[in-house]
């Protein structure tokens, strides 16, 4: 019973944290390209006359989501219109449940793992729920009956699954040096130390692996420079026909998207809640000094570590979305095909190889 | 046991996707016209239907998808399990991989990766 009570409360707190994190995340984009394009951004929404930078703004584009008016085209195909948009948005929403974003919380007796679940298979259900998302994509694309939005379908279906094989191939790497596939188990290996200093973090065993990996995963949330479903400047895409809140679903999806994109990458290649030096009972630094700290103080500092690693990646995503120009279609795939899928698998066999060779 | 949260939080991920739907149901207006209800072409009246044959080109990439998609399940384990096969696994492998090259090698040959493509034949054509 408690024990259900404990998985209710994690359940509700990484919804609440994912959703408004999107909220948030949507006028991050906003100011940040304000920033970058030297405007002033969104600034207008305001409480009472408050406008604290714009912050209220989220807030006011979430009501009006939820006030306008919601119609199906004529000529569109209801049902699969309807699903197409749930269909893009509730993968998004569970990918986070692999996620660990703390070690263990210790109240008395009790001991809770900072995970909504141990899966032994962790990145294999985050690849099988990823790949959801194609189907949304090009459903929406299809039940509208637009010849835009069958454009931005008929994109989305070449470019994601292209780019999921990616997503598997740049990967294997880093599984094969951490030998498993649960992703809280790969967290706390990097909780080591490599020669005695540095953190074995997986930016550090995969520095090739991450660079492969990292822009396959921007393509399959179909940002720039691969939002060419989209095209907002062209044919606007595979939402054309969307309104009210199935289009919001829509937005929001991406900006989820986003986060758990940021969560992922951090947790496999930047030490996920590690802080370097912090073990379950305190600092131990490698020039030798210990200091321990309680549970509760770990565990904060364990949250705002990948928080930070979070909010860096989130940024660091909008300012790629918002500097480099759209790929060309061909270039998309020959970057895919001949270019990430071939050193995906050479990194595949070297890391192979030197870890063969180097076994005690 | 590990799937029981699972499947609460995606229980507790569908509810909020169908609670969002359903309040904007039940708080926005529902005025439709015939206006409204047309596919939005920038205005334009739209001629003749979408649902039509289509040039799919890239199928062949869907048929390649496949092969690699295969190939990454084969992938996991053997990645999972390197460590402890040793060389032999490595080069078993390193075979597999190969003989999938080849037939990406074969499918870039044929310019199949390409948005478009030149007509059939093999490389270059002599014109």
């Amino acid at each position: 019973m408690l024990e259900t009570i404990i998985i209710l409360i994690k359940v509700w707190a990484v919804l609440i944290a994912l959703v408004s994190g999107a909220a948030i995340m949507t006028w991050v984009e906003r100011k940040e390209s304000a920033v970058m394009q030297d405007r002033l951004g969104a600034n207008r929404a305001d409480i009472l006359g408050f406008r604290v930078i714009g912050l209220f703004q989220p807030l006011a584009d979430g009501l009006k989501m939820f006030f306008k008016e919601d119609f199906i085209p004529d000529r569109a195909d209801k049902f699969l219109h309807t699903l197409a948009p749930i269909l893009a948005f509730f993968p998004a929403l569970v990918t986070f449940a692999v996620i660990p974003f703390g070690d263990v919380l210790k109240i008395g007796d009790l001991v809770i793992p900072l995970q909504i679940a141990k899966l032994n298979i962790g990145y294999l259900y985050l690849l099988a729920f990823g790949g959801l998302a194609v189907y949304g994509t090009v459903l929406a694309g299809y039940s509208s009956n637009n010849k835009y939005s069958l454009l931005g379908g008929l994109r989305a279906a070449a470019q994601m699954i292209s780019y999921e094989v990616c997503l598997g191939l740049t990967l294997i790497g880093l599984i094969m040096v951490y030998s498993t596939l649960q992703l809280d188990k790969i967290v706390q290996q990097q909780g080591e130390l490599l020669f005695g200093f540095l953190p074995v973090w997986g930016i550090f065993l995969q520095p090739l692996g991450f660079l492969l990996f990292f822009p396959a995963a921007i393509a399959e949330t179909k940002r720039v420079p691969f939002d060419l479903p989209e095209g907002e400047s062209e044919i606007i895409g595979y939402y054309t026909e969307y309104s009210g809140m199935r289009f919001g679903l829509f937005y929001f999806a991406e900006f989820v998207e986003i986060i758990v994109l940021a969560a992922l990458v951090s947790t496999l290649f930047f030490g996920g809640y590690q802080v370097p030096y912090l073990y379950a009972d305190g600092f131990s630094f490698p020039w030798g000094g210990h200091w321990v700290l309680p549970n509760l103080i770990i565990v904060l500092l364990q949250l705002a570590s990948f928080g930070l690693k979070i909010a860096f990646f989130c940024w660091l995503q909008v300012l790629i979305r918002w500097t480099l120009p759209r790929f060309r279609y061909d270039q998309l795939m020959r970057l895919c095909w001949v270019g990430i899928l071939p050193l995906a698998i050479l990194n595949i066999l070297l890391t192979g190889l030197i870890l063969l060779l180097i076994k005690p | 046991m590990n799937f029981v949260p699972i499947l609460i939080f995606l229980g507790a991920a569908a509810a909020v996707v169908f609670a969002a739907l359903l309040t904007n149901r039940l708080l926005a207006p529902h005025k439709p016209n015939p206006a409204k209800l047309t596919t939005y072409e920038c205005g334009e009246e739209p001629v003749g239907s979408p649902w039509i044959r289509f040039n799919t080109r890239f199928y062949v990439i869907a048929l390649i998808f496949i092969v690699f998609d295969v190939e990454v399940l084969f992938l996991f384990p053997w990645a999972v399990n390197l460590k402890q096969m040793g060389m032999f696994a490595w080069v078993e492998m390193a075979v597999f991989i190969a003989i999938l090259s080849i037939g990406l090698a074969y499918v870039w040959a044929k310019r199949d990766l390409e948005w478009i493509k030149p007509k059939p034949g093999w490389v270059k054509s002599k014109d």
